[in-house]
C-alpha cells in the first residue's frame, strides 16, 4: 500500500483501486446450443466477453500509468472462473467470483444488485463494465450497478483520462463523441474501440495461477433474489428474410447489380 | 385504461426521433402521457399532442443537458411516485438507456431492454425480445410496476393522430449530488452528405474492405448512386471509420430501398439494424457467409474489384 501511494504520488495519478466486471459468455467464435429450458448452455467453449476483455486492458493501462490495484469482479457459475483467471493472466491483480445455484438465469437487476453488493466490499475509486455484454445484451448493467453504488456513470467511452481526482471520458455519440467528466468514484463502460487486448504472456498465465479468487455466494452478500423482473411466456422463431439469388463474379456480376438497381428505381 | 408514459428523448433542443415512434405504439396500449426533460421541452410537448400524447410533463432545467442520467431519473422517479403509470416506454439509445437503468434499479422494478414490439396483454405488458442470438424471438411479460420497456429505433411509424396535449410544468426535483457527470464539450465529427438514416442507398462497408485506405471505394459509389456509406462495428472498433457510420444493434438501425453489404459477413447484431430494407445486395468472398443467406442478390467474390466496377458501369449508366 505504501509502495502504491508512494508511485502514485510520483507519477501523479490517484487510482487506488479499479474494479472491472467480467463476464464469462458463450465464445462468439463457436456455435452455441440452447437448453430445453431456454436458458444457453454454457458448459462448453466459453470466454471472457471481448468487450470486457477491452475494461481490463484499459484498467491495466491505467495502472500502468497511474499506480493501484485491478480486481476483477464476476458473477457466474464456478467455470466462470477462467474468465476472471484470463483477465489475471493479462495483468489485473486479483478476482471475486459470486456464484449461487440461485443465481441462474438472472436478469439485469439481479446481476447489478449482487455485482454491486460486491464491489462496495471493495470500495473501488473507479468500476469499469463493458457496454454490453456479448449474451445478455441488455446495456443495462453498467448504468444500474452505477446507481446502486451511488456513483456517476460515464457511458459509452472510447478513452479515458485520469487527472487527479477528475476522470475524463471521450463518450461515444451519433455525430463525434462528447467529453464527460466526474470526480471519482465514479463508474465507465467502455467501448470495444478504447483498447486493443494484450496477449497474457507465459509468465502473466504462471504468475495467475497463484493470484487469489475469492469465491463467495448470495448468503455472503446478505442478497434476497426476489422476483424476477421478467418471464419469458414464450419463444418463436425470428422471422428471417428469404434467400435471393447467389452468383459467382463471373464477369457478369456488375451487369446483375446494375438490373436490381434499376428494378430497384434507385438508378 | 392503462395509462402509458413516453419518455420524450431530448438532445440539445431537438426531440429525438423515437419519442415519436414510440407515441404511435404507445397509443395502441392505453392513455398516452409524455415526459420532455431539457432545452426544448416545451416546444417538443406540442408535438407529442399532435401524435397523441393527452398529457406532456415538461422542466427545461439545463442540467438535463449537461448532465449524464443523474437529473432526468430524479425527475422521472419523482413524477413516477406522483403520478404512478403503468409503462413507461424508452428508445433503445444511448441517453435513453443511461436513464432508463438508473431509473429501474432506483424504484426497484427492473426493465426489457433492446424489445422489439411490445403489447397489452392481460392486463400486463409483453415485449418482444431478441433471443438465442436472434434466431429466436422471446415474449417477455413485465412483472413489476411500472413496466418499463426500451425498444429498438425504428421499431415503430410515427404518425400524426391529431390533438393537443395539455403541458404541465413540473418541479425539475434534481438532487443536490446528482450534477455529477458533467458534458463539458460536444464534438462532431462527421460530416455526412447523406444523412444515413434517410438514404435510399446504403452502401455498406466490413472487415472484407481490408483496410480504411478502401473505403473511398464506397464513398465513390455512394456518390454515384446518391447515397450514404455504413459500415460493420469491426471495422469501427477497428478505427477505420466513425462510430456514427455504424449500423447495428450498437449502431444506426436504416431501411433504404437498397442496402449493399460489402464484405460484411451478417451477425445478427449487424442485420438487425438493416434487415428491414427493401432489397439487399451482399458482396462477399464466401458464399457461406451469413449475409448471402438473407440477401435479394448474392455476389460471390472479391469487393475490392467489383466496387470499383459497379462504380464505372453507375456513371456510364446515367450517361
Ligand atoms: C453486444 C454486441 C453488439 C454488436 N453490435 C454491432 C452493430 O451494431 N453492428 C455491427 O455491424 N456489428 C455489431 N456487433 C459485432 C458483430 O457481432 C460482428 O462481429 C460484426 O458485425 C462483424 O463485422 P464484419 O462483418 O465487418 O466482419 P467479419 O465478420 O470479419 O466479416 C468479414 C467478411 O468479409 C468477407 N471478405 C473478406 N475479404 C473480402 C473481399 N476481398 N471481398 C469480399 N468479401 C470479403 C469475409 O468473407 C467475411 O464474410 C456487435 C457484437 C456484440 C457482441
Ligand atoms: N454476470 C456478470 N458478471 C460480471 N459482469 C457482468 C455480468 N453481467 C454483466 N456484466 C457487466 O455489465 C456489462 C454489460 O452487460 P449487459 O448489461 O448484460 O449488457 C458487461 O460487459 C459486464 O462488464
Amino acid at each position: 500500500m505504501v509502495i502504491i501511494e508512494l508511485f502514485s504520488s510520483l507519477t501523479g495519478g490517484c487510482l487506488v483501486k479499479i474494479v472491472v466486471t467480467v463476464k464469462q459468455v458463450p465464445d462468439p467464435n463457436s456455435s452455441t446450443v440452447l437448453e430445453a429450458d431456454n436458458t444457453l448452455a454454457r458448459d462448453k467453449e466459453v470466454v471472457l466477453d471481448p468487450g470486457d476483455e477491452c475494461g481490463v486492458e484499459e484498467a491495466l493501462q491505467l495502472k500502468e500509468a497511474h499506480g493501484g490495484e485491478v480486481v476483477l469482479v464476476s458473477m457466474g457459475p464456478e467455470p466462470a472462473k477462467d474468465a476472471i483467471r484470463k483477465g489475471l493472466s493479462m495483468g489485473a491483480d486479483r478476482g471475486v467470483l459470486i456464484s449461487d445455484a440461485q443465481l441462474a438465469g438472472a436478469d439485469a437487476l439481479l446481476t447489478a444488485r449482487v455485482l454491486a453488493a460486491a464491489i462496495k466490499a471493495e470500495a473501488p475509486d473507479m468500476v469499469i463494465c463493458g457496454t454490453e455484454s456479448y449474451d445478455g445484451s441488455t446495456g443495462m448493467v453498467p448504468p444500474m450497478l452505477a446507481e446502486l453504488l451511488g456513483m456517476p456513470q460515464l457511458t459509452i467511452a472510447k478513452k479515458v483520462e485520469v487527472d487527479g481526482s477528475t476522470i475524463k471520458v471521450h463518450r461515444q455519440t451519433a455525430d463525434g463523441y462528447q467529453i464527460v467528466e466526474a470526480a471519482t468514484p465514479v463508474l465507465i463502460s467502455v467501448t470495444a474501440g478504447i483498447a486493443e487486448p494484450r496477449y497474457a504472456s507465459l509468465k502473466g498465465i504462471m504468475a495467475a495461477r497463484s493470484k487469489e479468487i475469492k469465491q463467495i455466494g448470495l448468503g455472503d452478500l446478505g442478497i434476497e433474489k426476489g422476483e424476477p423482473a421478467e418471464t419469458i411466456e414464450g419463444l418463436s422463431q425470428a422471422e428471417t428474410r428469404k434467400a435471393g439469388v447467389i452468383i459467382q463474379d463471373d464477369g457478369t456480376a456488375v451487369d446483375q447489380i446494375i438490373q436490381v438497381l434499376v428494378q430497384a428505381k434507385v438508378l | 385504461m392503462a395509462k402509458i408514459w413516453v419518455y420524450a428523448e431530448l438532445n440539445q433542443g431537438k426531440l429525438q426521433p423515437t419519442a415519436l415512434e414510440l407515441m404511435a405504439k404507445a397509443r395502441e396500449l392505453g392513455d398516452v402521457e409524455a415526459v420532455a426533460l431539457g432545452a426544448g421541452a416545451k416546444e417538443a410537448a406540442a408535438i407529442l399532442g399532435k401524435h397523441g400524447a393527452k398529457v406532456v410533463y415538461v422542466n427545461e432545467d439545463k442540467a438535463f443537458d449537461d448532465f449524464i442520467a443523474e437529473p432526468a431519473t430524479d425527475a422521472l422517479a419523482a413524477l413516477y411516485k406522483a403520478q404512478s403509470p403503468d409503462l413507461i416506454l424508452f428508445g433503445f439509445t444511448s441517453d435513453s438507456r443511461d436513464v432508463a437503468g438508473r431509473l429501474a434499479a432506483r424504484l426497484d422494478v427492473g426493465l426489457i431492454s433492446n424489445a422489439g414490439d411490445v403489447d397489452a396483454k392481460d392486463g400486463g405488458f409483453v415485449a418482444s425480445v431478441p433471443y438465442f442470438g436472434g434466431a429466436k424471438v422471446a415474449s417477455m411479460r413485465a412483472n413489476k410496476k411500472p413496466a418499463i420497456i426500451l425498444i429498438r429505433p425504428k421499431s415503430f411509424e410515427p404518425s400524426e393522430s391529431g390533438g393537443t396535449a395539455e403541458i404541465k410544468e413540473v418541479d425539475a426535483a434534481i438532487g443536490a449530488d446528482s450534477k455529477r457527470a458533467h458534458i463539458v464539450e460536444r464534438v462532431v465529427e462527421a460530416s455526412e452528405k447523406v444523412k444515413l438514416e434517410d438514404a435510399k442507398v446504403v452502401i455498406s462497408g466490413g472487415r472484407g474492405m481490408g483496410g480504411p485506405d478502401n473505403f473511398p471505394l464506397l464513398e465513390a459509389l455512394a456518390g454515384a448512386l446518391g447515397g450514404a456509406v455504413g459500415a460493420s462495428r469491426a471495422v469501427v472498433d477497428a478505427g477505420w471509420v466513425p462510430y456514427s457510420m455504424q449500423v447495428g444493434q450498437t449502431g444506426k438501425s436504416v431501411r433504404p430501398g437498397v442496402y449493399i453489404a460489402v464484405g460484411i459477413s451478417g451477425a445478427m447484431q449487424h442485420t438487425v439494424g438493416m434487415k428491414a430494407s427493401k432489397i439487399i445486395i451482399a458482396i462477399n468472398k464466401d458464399a457461406e457467409a451469413p449475409i448471402m443467406k438473407m440477401a435479394d442478390l448474392g455476389v460471390v467474390g472479391d469487393a475490392l474489384k467489383i466496387v470499383p466496377a459497379l462504380t464505372a458501369a453507375v456513371k456510364a449508366k446515367k450517361g
